[in-house]
């Protein structure tokens, strides 16, 4: 899902000229406010020091008299005698020579700024680490794709260096933009999140449940860092953490020790017999179909649980709040003793059970077609089901669920 | 850089429970106040454990969008933010007088300005009143009506029936409305018997709650007999045994709220400039006509 590869997808996007097959580095000119930034850091720059940036550096004349002087500039280009004495103007003809570079230096000293995730981001969408300029220029201009979570995220290049991001769901990667609602405030995303394509509430923001069917056609990278941190808030900062060696994972044990009020009860649940119930959570809630973050929390620090974590780019830290409140339910269940029940049952009817738990587990019933009576989990079947074996009281095969008490004691748990 | 944390508790089941921390943290950044303005929950992303690390600004205040100080603004806001050294005394607060501790909070290792609850500041005592103007569409509203602050009460926590008493006290005092009274949901005086408690034929209801949700939206508005059932919805006013309440909902919707939270950041030492003229203005109800 970190697929790197560059691609050029979008019809929408130019296409940059190519020579022998390798993409070109597109023609930048050198604006204004890059030619300012840089001279604003010479001027406070100490006469020995450079401001460098990818196969050259400049800095200030020592010979000058000050920053007011005529010739008050040095270029030092890689492996080339240093040029003295540069005006102004000699420095900005240098510069725009070297515009790619310039403005590359810009945007990721002046634009983006020091802010550790949202750099690192951007800087990883184009390998900003890795690649030099001309490789990565001439791949923005080509527009360079990555996904986050369900994020397809397209950087490009504007002929003055600026970068540029569009964002759209990435299942809607062949749709044109004119066939999405298009946005350019990052803060839009709140709506988007806020509910499935079938309408339903997503508690949890790293859920596969995105919608789709928008689009962020041009944003500038700090708007690319907000969508995505509001889409999938935190991840960047942790991912980030994670590349620094620096991730904090608070495992299944000292996470539910931490819990206090109504949540407190969950801590009685380890019972020193072993993982097997942190398994199960895991499975129920942490899979990559039911969540797109990378379990790295495990039973605690010396026992790892047997379900695999997932494939996400970022990680999870710590059993997030809907992990905690559905565990103090399971806590509730889990403290009943099992007891025999006898039910007749047809071999068909068995499996239609099975069939019923794995549709709704796995999220299918919306797909089982009305009269695909095949299908165990199939309404009619399930109504079949239930107008057989149920008695007036809803009990199963009319057995009640405790036989000592007619009135059935289910649990009197209020929710959060 | 100065930045702004919003801290409210959200949920799993009810998507509207976010709306009021997004828009008045959309409020306050249109006011230029602070750098960034970042909101956390308790049951949604980011959350409290995960919000610090996504603040950018060096001067960081954090401001619970909760009612009342208790259990979360004591407990679990400062636990889950990891502040250094939390101690409740650090408040020094009577129940209601929580101004802001400066910790560090080790999750990010940097100091954090965290501030008392937006319940029980002085200011809150202008956002019921606006919430009683707001409902009446009425910028003057008091002549001949009657106020009814309700709250929780006790039952989970003694603070809670402490901030209706304080701001229903301040609002008495000023003299505006002819009545003023706190009302309860669990302890008496209890709202079910609102009527019985006012001799004005309008009374302006209005709950001491964040969010709308489950309690504003179904339990008040059947206890009090606006309704037998929340589905069938209800009138503002509406007739009860004589006496016409305006049902206002949660007092956290009322756009003025940002001026809370603000008031709480300029207490703990926020440079606001004139952050809160323009927002108490631009929130201001319309005169109408």
């Amino acid at each position: 899902m970190s697929d790197p590869a560059p691609a050029a997808a979008d019809a929408d996007r130019q296409t940059a000229e190519t020579v022998d097959d390798e993409p070109a580095v597109p023609d930048i000119d050198l604006p204004s406010d890059a030619f300012d930034a840089v001279l604003d850091a010479l001027g406070d720059l100490d006469p020995n020091d450079r401001l460098r940036f990818e196969g050259f550096a400049v800095g200030r004349d020592p010979d000058a008299e000050d920053i007011e002087d005529a010739a008050a500039y040095v270029l030092e280009p890689g492996g080339d005698d240093p040029r003295t004495g540069l005006s102004e103007r000699d420095l900005h003809a240098a510069l725009e020579e070297r515009a790619p570079q310039v403005t590359d230096w810009y945007a990721f000293e002046r634009v983006v700024g020091e802010f550790g995730p949202r750099r690192a981001f951007l800087r990883w969408i184009e390998d900003a680490d890795g690649a030099t300029v001309a490789t990565r220029y001439a791949a923005l201009a080509e527009g360079i794709e990555r996904a986050w979570g369900q994020l397809r995220v397209i950087a490009t290049v504007t002929d003055r260096g600026e970068r540029r991001y569009e964002v759209r769901h990435v299942d809607d990667a062949g749709v044109t933009r004119e066939e999405l609602a298009a946005h350019d405030d990052p803060l839009d995303a709140r709506e988007i999140v806020k509910l499935d394509e079938k309408g339903r509430y997503r508690p949890l923001k790293t859920a596969p449940t995105l919608r789709r069917g928008w689009v962020f056609p041009e944003l500038s990278p700090r708007d690319a860092y907000e969508l995505v941190e509001t889409v999938y808030p935190a991840t960047v900062a942790n991912w980030h953490r994670e590349r620094e060696g620096e991730l904090d994972v608070n495992h299944w044990r000292e996470t539910m020790a931490r819990q206090s009020g109504i949540y407190g009860v969950i801590r009685t649940w380890d019972r020193g017999e072993g993982h097997e119930h942190v398994n199960w959570v895991a499975e129920a809630c942490c899979d990559d179909s039911q969540c797109l973050k990378r379990r790295e929390w495990e039973y605690d620090d010396g026992t790892d649980l047997d379900v695999d974590g997932g494939d996400g780019v970022f990680p999870c830290r710590e059993p997030c709040s809907v992990v905690v409140s559905a565990a103090r339910k399971w806590t509730r269940l889990e403290s009943e003793q099992p007891r025999t029940y006898e039910f007749e049952l047809t071999p068909s009817e068995k499996e239609q059970l099975e069939a019923i738990v794995d549709a709704v587990a796995d999220g299918r019933i919306d797909e089982i077609r009305e009269a695909d009576t095949k299908e165990g989990a199939n309404r009619y079947r399930a109504r079949f089901l239930r107008a057989k074996l149920f008695d007036e009281e809803g009990n199963l095969g009319g057995v009640p669920t405790d036989p000592t008490d007619p009135d059935d004691p289910t649990d009197p748990d209020d929710g959060e | 850089m100065q930045s702004l944390v919003i801290v409210a508790h959200g949920s799993h089941l009810n998507p509207e429970s976010s709306a009021p921390t997004y828009a008045h943290a959309d409020t306050i950044r249109a006011s230029g106040a602070f750098d960034e303005v970042r909101t956390g929950f308790w049951k949604e992303e980011p959350h409290f454990r995960e919000v610090l690390r996504t603040v950018e600004g060096d001067e960081v205040y954090v401001v619970p969008l909760f009612v009342s100080e208790g259990y979360f603004t004591e407990q679990v806001i400062p636990r889950e933010l990891r502040l250094e050294g939390w101690d409740v005394s650090e408040w020094g607060s009577d129940g209601l007088s929580a101004d802001q501790a400066t910790l560090v909070a080790e999750d990010v290792d940097r100091e954090v300005h965290y501030c008392g609850p937006v319940g029980t500041h002085r200011a809150m005592t202008d956002v019921i009143e606006r919430r009683a103007e707001s409902v009446t569409g009425d910028p003057d509203v008091g002549e001949g009506f009657g106020l009814a602050v309700v709250g929780h009460g006790t039952e989970r926590n003694e603070n809670s029936a402490k901030a209706i008493e304080y701001h229903a006290d301040r609002i008495r005092e000023r003299d505006r409305f002819e009545e003023v009274k706190a009302l309860y949901m669990d302890e008496d005086p209890e709202v079910d018997d609102l009527p019985e408690h006012f001799e004005s034929d309008d009374v302006v209801l209005v709950p001491l709650f964040i969010a709308d949700g489950y309690h504003t939206q179904e339990d008040i508005p059947e206890d009090v007999g606006l309704c037998e059932d929340h589905t069938e919805g209800y009138d503002v006013p509406e007739t009860v045994a004589g006496t016409r309440i305006w049902y206002a909902g949660a007092v956290g919707t009322e756009p003025l709220m940002a001026d809370v939270i603000l008031e709480r950041a300029a207490d703990a030492g926020a440079a606001l400039g004139t952050a809160l003229d323009d927002v108490r203005e631009t929130t201001r109800v319309a005169t109408g006509d």
